[in-house]
């Protein structure tokens, strides 16, 4: 029998320390519904998309009653359009969005991710369409999130890509300009993007995943935040315990979710991505967990330690409490979904540089970061490039998700609303990039990738 | 299956009552009860079995939850899995 004091325990996660389940996230394979014709081609993907994610949502929300645990965020992930797309006769890959959109709208998901293109070692023609488009499509859609994968560490980071995108994300922040360049927070640029990732806005379906299959990715930051109040100066041996242990109990709960929904929505259970994903509400913030580990501000001296700490053993609490864990996993550092990172980025504790370093250990990368309307697209680009060369060096996922907001500069706020939250515009570094850029070609891939 | 009532709020007479009620009403029965005051609040937890159980969980949960609306108080009912698995290994 559990006891009064557990009982109590999971409520109080769930009430006042923002525990909850992210997403769940159906991933479908697209790749039965490429056609010569984009009209054929489009319907075919409306109607698997909304065949096969017809009772998504009335799922999650019946799993969400009955256990009694949020389910925030019900999503679709398909596969990366540009290989879809690519049989159809058209350099316009606009309508795909548009029918992403539609089709998510009749499910009633909060966003579908996979209008994506895989260059990490050269562009094809449909990769090239896809990129094209990127900007106008974001503009006109609403929910539809892309990304692009411009490097890893078996192949390198496809320089050309690289300046490319650098200028889609200035004509995406153009297009979407009334908005402050909204358009740019549903778009990713990686290096060593995950085929399994549940989280928005860079999930896409994979082309080595089954037919479709339902990914979850857990949360909670408020949690652990929580559990570390009550080890105040302790040595850290007993700060990383004390996070596995919550870490364990959370996937745990994302565990039981997953396997719930892929039962009844007769889908294969993929992974849980067991994700420290903070939001902009106070107590559910990542910046905070580490400011509670002793740094004064989140991106003083130190931070980069608490975060190494924090995303490793997350991990290692989690990784028992699941039967398959993927995705991205570990501790999100978003700057503008984080109240104790918008807190600490507007007080300028913490700048890009320090952004930067921190990537290199946490679970992704560079995250909804807003840098001044001014900025070039070669600056953005290099700036891309340093964070693909983390990942590719260092054998993990790495991406950037920036905003230059027109009109915008330094220590202005942003508003983006909901769980995207409000970001200070932060100061870019002002020398040029341009000729590095202008070089293109492929940084080969590293040592690392010889393992064989 | 097995869920877990809890009830939380500021005390007063007949709370047990009012929920037992309501979940006599359903044909829910009542496993076991623990009932405490912590911090001055009235905390009830219940392990009840739903197999019999005239309504849909989700319903229930819903009608448990206007109870409590009504008299101040949080009540839900989760399944007891959730426990089970944060808890135990």
């Amino acid at each position: 029998m559990l006891s009064q004091n557990e009982i109590m325990q999971t409520i109080q996660m769930i009430d006042q320390q923002h525990l909850d389940v992210r997403t769940i996230t159906m991933g479908i394979s697209l790749l039965s519904c490429a056609h010569s014709e984009t009209k054929t081609a489009c319907d075919k993907i409306y109607d698997k998309i909304t065949g096969y994610a017809e009772k998504l949502v009335a799922t999650g929300e019946a799993i969400e009653k009955e256990f009694g645990i949020p389910i925030v965020n019900k999503r679709i992930s398909v596969t990366p359009i540009a290989l879809v797309a690519a049989a159809a006769e058209t350099d316009n890959y606009v309508p795909f969005a548009r029918t992403l959109d539609r089709a998510g709208k009749t499910c009633g998901v909060n966003f579908i991710g996979g209008f994506s293109a895989l260059v990490q070692k050269g562009m094809t023609d449909a990769d090239r369409h896809l990129i094209a488009s990127i900007p106008q499509a974001l503009a006109e859609t609403d929910i539809v999130c892309s990304s692009v994968n411009v490097g890893s560490t078996k192949a390198g980071i496809d320089m050309d890509a690289v300046a490319l995108m650098g200028r889609t994300i200035k004509d995406l922040a153009a297009r979407t300009a009334d908005r402050s360049g909204f358009g740019c927070a549903k778009l990713v640029v990686f290096c060593n993007a995950v085929e399994d990732n549940p989280f928005m806005a860079g999930a896409f379906h994979g082309v080595g995943e089954p037919e479709r299959v339902i990914n979850v990715g857990v949360s909670g930051p408020g949690v652990v935040h929580h559990a570390l109040q009550s080890v105040k100066g302790e040595p850290f041996d007993v700060v990383a315990e004390t996070i596995k242990k919550t870490a364990f109990r959370i996937t745990r709960m994302g565990q039981l979710v997953a396997q719930e929904a892929s039962r009844r929505l007769d889908t294969p259970f993929g992974i849980v991505d067991l994700s420290l994903a903070p939001t902009p509400a106070v107590g559910d913030s990542v910046a905070r967990i580490l400011e509670e580990m002793g740094v004064e501000t989140c991106g003083t001296h130190g931070t980069t330690a608490a975060l190494a700490l924090l995303n490793d053993a997350v991990k290692k609490g989690g990784v028992m409490a699941s039967s398959s864990v993927g995705g991205l996993s570990g501790a999100f550092i978003p700057v503008s979904e984080d109240e104790g990172m918008i807190a600490a980025a507007s007080s300028g504790a913490i700048t890009l540089d320090k952004l930067e370093a921190m990537t290199c250990v946490c679970s992704v990368g560079l995250d909804m970061i807003v840098v001044p309307g001014s900025t070039s697209a070669e600056t953005i680009s290099a700036i891309i490039a340093d964070e693909a060369a983390i990942g590719m060096v260092n054998s993990k996922t790495t991406a950037v998700r920036i905003i230059p907001a027109p009109g915008c500069k330094v220590g202005d706020m942003v508003e983006f609303g909901g769980l995207l939250g409000s970001g200070p515009v932060q100061a870019v570094h002002t020398a040029s990039s341009k000729a590095f850029i202008d070089r293109g070609g492929r940084i080969p891939a590293p040592m690392q990738s010889l393992k064989n | 299956m097995k869920a877990i009532v809890t009830v939380i709020g500021k005390d007063r007479v007949g709370i047990i009552a009012s929920v037992c009620t309501l979940l006599a009403q359903y044909n829910v029965n009542i496993l076991n009860i623990s009932q405490s005051i912590m911090q001055e609040n009235f905390v009830m937890v219940m392990l009840v079995d739903i197999i019999g159980c005239k309504i849909p969980l989700v319903e229930l949960s819903e009608q448990l939850a206007g109870l409590g609306a009504e008299g101040g108080l949080s009540i839900r009912i989760q399944r007891e899995d959730i426990f089970d698995n944060m808890h135990r290994i």
